[in-house]
């Protein structure tokens, strides 16, 4: 157990210099620091529609997190996240616009959100192709598949599927009343989304925890050399586990089509994989901690928009605390030799 | 320039590299510097070119005690070293890469300067190409050209012929001449006995980071610089080695070429037959590492086919098991436990099984591995995470290559380790090592193969030799007998 104990000292210890920073800045601003800290905290807590604001943050936040615990499990820093969950909307619009009135929605939604798991799975995987047999970076791969995923959302955007006489940043033409997932009473909240990434997060505990493939995805990860010499399919491996962790996004964009915006909007993707990869380098690959961090990042975000209307602070202080915190971590691992993430 | 050095000492922990070392390099002459790998080669050198500070003693530059500091100031001083691969900017043309670090008023002082010392050493140079299109030889050339530039009055060469042509060769070996001609000094570091006889006035021997003996004036014959690198030889108690069988061989080679970036190996024609301890002699570096990998099927012969059991290897096979000399980086996963290494080479679908578990405690015990099983393997002690590495060779393995097998691990260990190998051995697994100490192949081989300039010997049987037969075939000595 002490092992346990010297292990949380660092992300204590690191949290503690975040939010020593975090309030100096808070400081300088003029603020109220305890008060910005408790409406940070608590903010998205307060009323039952703001837990569902919250709620909805957090349910692609987990996909995409859970995915990218995958990737770095495989010793993968996939980037291309972003790309991954937009072209995962695009995959479920396309798949959608075949609905017509009648028609059974179920077999509609499951269609969608398999056919935005495909597409993102591809998306991860062409970038995991281009890094084991070209060379190319997973990392610069993936921030421009990121471009080209966006592009290609504009164009359909913008193009084929503009809505009747007006193109616009705003969107598509809206899905059909009957295809929006269903809310809970007086929230936007729909429960797929929340459940869905409980799922997936289920899914990839056993996967890399409990199973022989987790365990060769592993060791790819922390050795690919010495995996390959004990017979381990290293490139097998890496290609799946980034074609999951594509799948988890692509779900995610899916998901925010259908249950969020009704349509496909270019930012389908919205900073939310990026905000993954944060919770991701915080975890590393230890998919046991993924749900609580990124519990804290969707309510300290959501708890954000709150500080204008109540203490007149912009509420960017939330991602500066977040970034503080992974810079925090990161540099006190390097301090111990560790591997960064 | 006179460079002295006196009484210096490195440790690294408890380590010794180098040990009250005391030597003083006459200028205008090439200075051979001669040892096995490990033997405090390269940190002399450092010492010498400023990479690393010692923990105690001096060095003196006629006659004054300097301190070096950093390879900057090195050069200053005027001592400059060639590493053993060659550290310059790829992309910059060879003018760049030697204005880049000089304080030279324009760029045609220096591209005078670069024509100037090419003609003089007879290099093919021109100022404007790229590095990054230039052999190994010809980087190497410009290092030298670059550390004359800067004014260098000591020159220090690590390893200086590992990959590079012969015609490189024989074009340095003049320049090297040439540049001692004009008062100044190399120091020539290999462990290659016939480069020390063609081009060194002189060689000092270290053995385990101890000087041997004092400088040595050249000519000295192979075997005297063979005894000094080795020490004294020792006889062995003759167990009797097992006879060379002669039914059907595990590993076949047939006018094969092996190859890799650097070294190019045969064509060999060797059998290699079941149930068998096979030792690799040869200085290190003579192509064993090469051996090995197209052995275990990770490299693929230039010429020709590796034959395993009948069958040509065209991949890593799982009846082959390899454990390389870099551990933490090849041969296991530091982060890993020893359990997680028996679930990863399992093949059952979930990863925690009872039957795992009971193995992994019954490897410890049988390998005497100081951990628990859930202990990362980067925690151990390098001698267990040997035998953790030992005890993961599946049963089924019919080869077993092994990289320096007991380096690192005390008598009873090491011979723990071979009793075990000695085991699969006798269950008809043929098992290939090599080691930097010939007793150790004299010791447990029941065979041997030499490896010398890009040859390999044939099959010899260990009752056929004396350590000191052995160390005189890996020089060379009588090679011509014994090559295949």
């Amino acid at each position: 157990m002490k092992t346990q104990f010297v292990a949380l000292r660092t992300p204590i210890i690191a949290m503690i210099v975040a939010l020593t920073i975090t309030a100096v800045l808070l400081l300088l601003a003029g603020a109220d620091v305890f008060a910005a800290f408790g409406v940070l905290l608590t903010g998205a807590l307060t009323t039952p529609s703001r837990i569902a604001d919250m709620l909805m943050l957090l349910a692609p936040l987990l996909l995409c997190a859970v995915g990218l615990t995958m990737s770095f499990a495989a010793g993968q820093y996939n980037l291309g996240i972003e790309g991954q969950m937009t072209v995962g909307g695009v995959a479920a619009m396309w798949f959608l616009r075949g609905y017509q009135d009648g028609a059974p929605v179920l077999v509609y939604w499951i269609g969608a959100v398999l056919c935005g798991m495909l597409m993102g799975a591809l998306w991860a995987l062409l970038v995991a192709l281009l890094k084991r047999y070209m060379r190319v970076s997973e990392i610069f791969a993936g921030l421009g598949f990121n471009f080209v995923a966006l592009g290609l959302a504009l164009y359909l955007v913008f193009g084929p599927w503009k809505r009747p006489g007006v193109a616009s940043m705003s969107g598509t033409e809206p899905l059909a009343d009957a295809l929006w997932l269903p809310t809970v009473t007086g929230t936007r909240l729909t429960l797929v989304t929340p459940l869905l990434a409980i799922v997936m997060l289920a899914i990839v505990w056993r996967l890399i925890r409990h199973t022989h493939w987790g365990l060769q995805v592993r060791a790819c990860g922390l050795s690919a050399l010495a995996s390959v010499r004990m017979g381990v399919p290293a490139t097998r491996r890496t290609l799946e586990a980034m074609a999951l962790c594509g799948a988890c996004a692509g779900m995610a964009g899916a998901l925010q089509v259908i249950g969020v915006y009704h349509a496909l909007v270019p930012n389908v993707a919205s900073g939310i994989g990026l905000m993954g990869l944060l919770v991701a380098l915080l975890v590393r690959a230890d998919i046991r901690w993924v749900a609580a961090v990124a519990l804290f990042f969707a309510v300290i975000t959501s708890g954000s928009i709150q500080l204008p209307l109540t203490l007149s602070i912009d509420s960017s202080i939330s991602g500066v605390l977040q970034g503080l915190i992974v810079l925090a971590v990161i540099v006190a691992r390097a301090r111990r030799g560790e591997e960064v993430a | 320039m006179h460079v002295s050095i006196q009484q210096l000492n490195k440790s690294f922990g408890p380590v010794r590299a180098n040990q009250d070392i005391t030597i003083a390099f006459a200028a205008g002459q090439i200075h051979g510097i001669l040892g096995e790998n490990g033997a405090g080669k390269s940190t002399l050198m450092k010492l010498l070119s400023g990479v690393y500070k010692p923990d105690s003693g001096q060095i003196f530059i006629n006659g004054n005690a300097v301190t070096l500091g950093t390879p900057r100031l090195a050069v200053q001083i005027g001592i400059g070293m060639v590493g053993q691969d060659p550290l310059d900017v790829p992309v910059f043309s060879v003018l760049e890469n030697i204005a880049c670090g000089l304080q030279m008023p324009s760029d045609a002082d220096i591209r005078q300067q670069i024509m100037h010392w090419s003609t003089t050493l007879g290099f093919p140079l021109h100022p404007d190409q790229r590095m990054r299109d230039l052999t190994v030889g010809q980087r190497q050339q410009v290092e030298i050209v670059r550390l004359l530039i800067a004014g260098s009055h000591v020159l220090i060469l690590d390893e200086p012929t590992t990959g590079i042509t012969a015609a490189q060769v024989a074009a340095l070996f003049a320049a090297l001449k040439t540049i001692v001609a004009t008062g100044k000094t190399v120091l020539f570091v290999t462990h290659k006995l016939d480069e020390i006889e063609v081009l060194c006035n002189t060689v000092t021997v270290l053995r385990a980071g101890q000087l041997v003996g004092t400088q040595l004036a050249m000519p000295i014959s192979k075997e005297a610089m063979l005894t000094a690198m080795f020490g004294e030889f020792l006889t062995h108690p003759q167990v009797p080695a097992k006879p060379i069988p002669t039914d059907a061989p595990r590993w076949q080679l047939s006018d094969t070429m092996l190859q890799d970036t650097t070294f190019v190996l045969g064509p060999l024609n060797l059998s290699l037959p079941k149930g068998m301890i096979i030792g690799l002699a040869g200085l290190e570096g003579s192509g064993q590492r090469v051996f090995m990998h197209h052995l275990a099927g990770t490299a693929h012969p230039d010429r020709g086919h590796v034959h395993f059991n009948g069958q040509p290897l065209t991949r890593a096979n799982p009846l082959v098991a390899w454990l390389p000399a870099d551990r933490l980086h090849e041969g296991i996963i530091g982060a890993m436990s020893l359990s997680e290494h028996v679930q990863l080479l399992r093949d059952s679908l979930l990863a925690a099984n009872q039957n795992a578990t009971e193995k992994t405690a019954q490897l410890i015990v049988d390998y005497a591995i100081k951990a628990t099983p859930d202990m990362p393997l980067q925690q151990l002690s390098g001698g267990n995470q040997q035998r953790a590495m030992l005890a993961l060779i599946p049963e089924s393995a019919q080869g077993i290559l092994l990289e320096h097998p007991t380096r690192g691990l005390d008598t009873v260990s090491a011979m723990a380790i071979w009793q075990r190998l000695q085991v699969r051995r006798d269950n008809g697994a043929t098992v290939l090592f090599f080691s930097a100490d010939l007793s150790e192949i004299m010791q447990y081989s029941d065979a041997v193969l030499v490896f010398f300039g890009g040859q390999v010997s044939r099959l010899l049987a260990r009752d056929s030799l004396s350590e000191e037969a052995l160390a005189a075939l890996i020089g060379g000595v009588g090679f011509a007998e014994v090559s295949a």
